[in-house]
């Protein structure tokens, strides 16, 4: 399903990859682990299209991707949680913002409220249509950034770091709800333990290259 | 920052169409602004006082709102009155103090005042998205509209780095002094400020590109006039004109 083929990207003066390949297949659940700084975060984005590689294709759902049209059609379909929550938070309160990815889709406004009561509700955060988004917690955050990526029914999800910064509680609703969608994904993070609970598949990225990783690399 | 502080009410005031509200603000500002007469400026203070009252606002942050603007009117009172030529009522020394002076400053205060009230009696008592939304609705340039929106939606963002950054100043004991050290410490604050937040501007481009946006703002709620709404656009539309003719 994504597909990248000899990616070469370069990040100041030297090559962050060098010929990258990757294959993800539909459904599969898949953990990256890899050092700070060696371009976990970068690749989520060239995925996404948000950079360009120099060189090399990006094939998602079959299809080559190189223009900014073409990464356009596959953003609502693999949703992509940031590390940041207040990136992805903009709107003042959560019923918009969870709207915001829907009414872009062309659901109308009636449509898109509904869509944003069953997305809350499966998340169990009915009720917060109308708080304030920058007013809400670090872990309300995260869960409700989740349901701006959710709402738009995504076929696939990316999470880059979703446990930083959240409490025990938290972590844990995140790996129910994780266990309990039917959708596949892939989890950049740097905590083994919920790794371990979410994935089964690991790879690992070192030196600008993409390889498998045993279940005995988390245990250190 | 307590910047929506008025806007959680639920007085028929907070109520409002936003569009109704702005219209009716902008056009009582221009009345009052360009309005010479000291009687009629004075009355025109009777419409945002009754609103504000009608709002249920708190009385004592109301007052603090606009000692703030009165702070910078103050400069006024203590050039005016000795500067503007005109007939002389007091004179201490070199100093004279003229009589068009006292008048243009008093004159200059209540409009401030009167249209300052009117903007947190109208304005500050509905959310900044409602406004937002009004705006667009009432055909301003959407990149003025997205403006203005990111300045509120960020600049909470922004202040509280600013904060972490002057605590973080703070617990290695730095103490602002009139030095090279202070300055230059300053600057690389300012200078951080300004790149972490074009930077987070960026992310928040990516993200909202992730979420299928193109450069077009949809709107979840749109509004419908109510009875009251034409009520209050007639009246005080109706005000303004009474000022506007009135001599």
């Amino acid at each position: 399903m994504i597909k990248l083929r000899d990616i070469r990207f370069k990040y100041a003066s030297h090559f962050l990859f060098d010929g990258l390949n990757l294959t993800i297949e539909r459904g599969d659940r898949v953990g990256l682990l890899g050092a700070n700084g060696c371009g976990k975060t970068t690749l989520c984005h060239i995925i996404m299209g948000l950079l360009a590689p120099e060189s090399g294709d990006v094939e998602i759902f079959g299809k080559k991707r190189t223009k900014e049209s073409d990464f356009a059609e596959i953003r609502g379909k693999i949703g992509f949680l940031f590390q940041d929550s207040d990136d992805q938070l903009f709107c003042p309160t959560v019923i918009e913002d969870v709207a915001f990815g829907p009414l872009n889709m062309g659901q109308s406004p009636e449509e898109a409220k509904r869509t944003v009561t069953s997305t809350l509700k499966s998340l169990k955060l009915s009720g917060f249509e109308d708080r304030i988004t920058y007013k809400l917690s670090g872990g309300e955050k995260r869960l409700v950034s989740l349901a701006t990526v959710l709402a738009m029914k995504p076929d696939f999800l990316i999470l880059d770091e979703p446990t930083s910064g959240l409490d025990e509680k938290t972590t844990q609703r995140l790996v129910e709800i994780l266990k309990e969608s039917n959708l596949g994904y892939m989890i950049i993070s740097h905590d083994r333990d919920f790794i371990k609970l979410t994935v089964d598949k690991l790879i690992q990225m070192k030196d600008g290259q993409i390889q498998t990783a045993d279940w005995n690399s988390l245990e250190m | 920052m307590q910047i929506e502080e008025f806007s959680s009410g639920d007085s028929w005031v907070h109520k409002l169409d936003p569009r109704v509200k702005i219209v009716v603000t902008l056009v009582f500002s221009v009345v009052v602004a360009l309005n010479s007469h000291l009687e009629v400026v004075a009355i025109s203070l009777i419409l945002p006082f009754v609103l504000i009252i009608c709002a249920r606002l708190n009385f004592g942050k109301v007052m603090l709102r606009l000692a703030i603007v009165n702070g910078f009117i103050l400069f006024l009172w203590l050039f005016l009155p000795f500067t503007t030529p005109g007939e002389t009522i007091y004179s201490m020394g070199p100093l004279t103090i003229q009589r068009e002076g006292l008048y243009q400053a008093l004159l200059i205060t209540l409009k401030s005042n009167s249209i300052i009230l009117m903007v947190i009696a109208l304005l500050s008592t509905s959310r900044i998205f409602t406004l937002v939304h009004a705006m667009s609705h009432l055909w301003v340039p959407d990149k003025l509209v997205h403006l203005f929106f990111f300045c509120f939606r960020y600049i909470h963002v922004i202040h509280e780095e600013y904060h972490r950054l002057v605590n973080a100043m703070k617990m290695r004991g730095f103490k602002p002094r009139t030095n090279m050290h202070t300055y230059r410490a300053y600057s690389y604050l300012v200078g951080m400020l300004l790149i972490r937040s074009f930077n987070r501007s960026k992310r928040v481009l990516h993200a909202m590109k992730c979420r299928g946006f193109k450069r077009k703002f949809y709107i979840l709620h749109h509004y419908e006039m109510k009875r009251f709404d034409y009520a209050l656009a007639g009246s005080s539309l109706a005000f303004s004109i009474l000022l506007m003719v009135a001599r």
